[in-house]
């Protein structure tokens, strides 16, 4: 288990350091800079500001004074909020991690049910709604379920609709969040649990008159956890990537809203630095995922 | 061989749903902006954010018509607030609009918007699948097939994108671009983009395809035929990927029109006289805008639509989405 997850770090460290270095030389490449912003400037203001800014080096120097100072976690210093990055970095961050941390739970609580469920269960006319309805959740992408659930709270004032505040506030962008994950949940758990059930220890279990309640919600359960806890892994790259719409519908102060504005004024060090906590999140995300996938299934130790 | 048949005859069923479904959207492509009742940009002055005019068959009086709709009349301008005039009768030849769904707050048809939309929106995404799926499988063959260090790199590059959220990787390089980019532009800069993150899954699946048919007696007899690597490749183990590729088509054009949605959204892709789906919805989310004229999220429909019709096609085939009835 050690070297298995000496290896996992190993390979998160990697993860970020490349995304890193390669958000900072496509921000830097990328036309136009912070200084050539301001419209009205003369060609001497803004070699002045260049030069302030650091912009003036070449590409290769700045990396390389980026990439030293960067050891001791000093992320360089945001142009636009003149602030260390680290600082924007850490609270958009802690943001988008409790957005997303509610969001999957939520998405668990709702999906892994409604699967056992509608695996165990065909006829009748809950599982045929939830399997409906799953149907069309998986349809709806990220961005259409925030904009559809703030007209619903707006219409009503049930919810606050935009900005960070109380548990109401998240009520909003987590459900929009969620709502799409648990449906993928719920299919999966679904497929999983009605492959469980006809293996033959399951209809051996039922031979021994064990009710079959016990023999869905236990052992059948407890064998179909493999695959699902196999797709927490991508489910967090899903979540992050929903996130992002979901943030700039709702103004939810994160992540994703932070690096969008970070792109858009050419802030490079700030770009570098949401890259950077992007990626520590994660592949913290992923290495929990697969940890318990492997601490629950002692095949994939081994492997991979 | 009883077994085999199963998945070969799916794969079949499935190039061919994932076929007709293009058409399908090549057609709806070329016909959509003619069927828009009226043009695109035409603002009707007087009718901001009208709602939808529901249409009718019968009047008052109880004779029958063509259909039709009751014009509108705006009583309070500034709560916005619009009358049904039942004396009048419209249609789309008559001088007041007809909104079937609504207007927008420069008395822009929705529905012609939507439907002029479905060009860009679909495009972008038709044409970003197939600039990634020729990536991929030119990457997947020559990883495949030249095997060594080629292989080696390519796939640690596609593991590396795919571990990735893949809207972060499309903003980073559309934020490479020049910001402000004409329409034209935008569609090519956003078909590269798209292109460019969504290969390596494609690669992976080629592959191992490739990996697999290489081996078989049929790709023997053919380089000791003295077929070179060219005509193996493209020739004899290309074709048995098709299936596989035409599946791959299906997970990537609903998430490519989520892409470009989401692009425009934000500001990234097409800005918002262009009436792409995501363009509009931003005019949408401004504010409190689609909380009072919520018809204007029809474009967020269409691509719940589009969506549910590849998920539709992909029906024998992802257990994901279907289960498995009867089993």
């Amino acid at each position: 288990m050690l070297a298995f997850l000496l290896r996992r770090a190993v390979a998160a460290l990697v993860l970020v350091f490349a995304v890193t270095s390669a958000a900072l030389l496509l921000a830097q490449l990328a036309p136009g800079d912070f200084a050539s912003r301001e419209i009205g400037r003369t060609p001497e203001e803004m070699a002045a500001e260049r030069h302030r800014l650091g912009l003036d080096l070449p590409v290769a120097e700045q990396y390389r004074r980026w990439l030293k100072r960067s050891l001791t976690l000093d992320l360089g210093e945001s142009f636009q909020y003149q602030r260390p990055v680290i600082d924007l970095v850490r609270a958009g961050a802690a943001n988008t991690a409790l957005l997303a941390a509610t969001a999957l739970i939520v998405a668990t609580l709702v999906g892994i049910p409604s699967g056992i469920l509608t695996g165990s269960r065909r006829r009748g006319w809950l599982p045929r709604v939830i399997r409906g309805t799953s149907l069309l959740l998986l349809s709806v992408p990220p961005l259409i379920s925030s904009l559809v659930l703030l007209t619903i709270a707006a219409r009503t004032g049930w919810l606050p609709v935009a900005g960070i505040g109380g548990v109401s506030h998240l009520v909003v962008p987590t459900l929009a969040l969620a709502l799409p994950i648990a449906a993928m949940l719920e299919r999966l758990q679904a497929q999983s649990i009605g492959d469980a059930l006809v293996r033959p220890s399951a209809m051996a279990a039922r031979a021994r008159g064990i009710p079959t309640i016990r023999v869905v919600w236990r052992h059948g359960w407890r064998q179909s956890l493999g695959p699902i806890l196999a797709i927490y892994g991508v489910i967090v790259g899903s979540l992050f990537s929903g996130s992002f719409a979901v943030e700039y519908v709702t103004s939810w102060p994160g992540l994703g809203n932070l690096m969008r504005e970070a792109l858009m004024t050419r802030d490079t060090y700030l770009v570098a630095g949401c890259a950077a906590a992007g990626a520590v999140c994660l592949a913290i995300g992923v290495l929990a995922a697969d940890v318990a996938h492997a601490a629950a299934d002692p095949r994939v130790r081994s492997d991979a | 061989m009883p077994e085999s048949a199963g998945p070969i005859a799916l794969r079949h069923e499935t190039s061919a749903r994932a076929g007709a479904l293009f058409l399908v959207f090549a057609a709806a492509i070329t016909v959509a902006p003619w069927l828009a009742p009226y043009d695109p940009g035409r603002q009707f002055d007087g009718y901001p954010f009208a709602p939808p005019m529901r249409p009718h068959l019968v009047d008052d009086s109880g004779a029958w018509h063509a259909p039709f709709a009751y014009a509108l009349r705006l009583v309070d301008p500034i709560e916005r607030r619009y009358e049904e005039d039942r004396t009048k009768r419209v249609t789309f030849a008559s001088a007041e609009p007809w909104f079937l769904l609504g207007s927008d707050g420069f008395g822009r048809d929705v529905l012609s918007r939507v439907l002029a939309g479905a060009r860009l929106s679909l495009g972008v995404a038709g044409l970003s699948t197939i600039l990634a799926l020729l990536i991929g499988a030119t990457a997947g063959a020559a990883a495949g097939y030249g095997g060594g260090w080629i292989d080696a790199v390519l796939m640690r590059v596609a593991d590396l994108v795919i571990v990735l959220p893949a809207i972060y990787l499309v903003l980073a390089l559309r934020g490479a671009l020049p910001l402000v980019l004409s329409t034209r532009e935008v569609f090519i800069a956003l078909v590269a983009v798209l292109g460019l993150v969504g290969w390596p899954s494609a690669a992976r699946g080629v592959r191992g395809i490739i990996l697999i048919e290489t081996k078989t007696e049929y790709a023997e007899a053919a380089r000791a035929l003295g077929a070179g690597w060219w005509r193996v490749i493209g020739r004899h183990l290309l074709p048995a990927t098709r299936g596989f590729l035409a599946v791959q088509a299906l997970v990537l054009v609903p998430a490519f029109v989520m892409a470009e949605a989401t692009l425009s959204f934000v500001g990234l892709g097409f800005s918002p006289p262009t009436p792409s789906w995501g363009a509009m919805l931003q005019d949408a989310g401004a504010g409190r805008t689609a909380a009072e004229a919520p018809w204007l999220l029809a474009p967020g429909v269409a691509i719940i639509v589009v969506v549910l019709a590849v998920h539709m096609a992909e029906q024998s085939r992802d257990p994901l989405l279907w289960g498995r009835e009867g089993s």
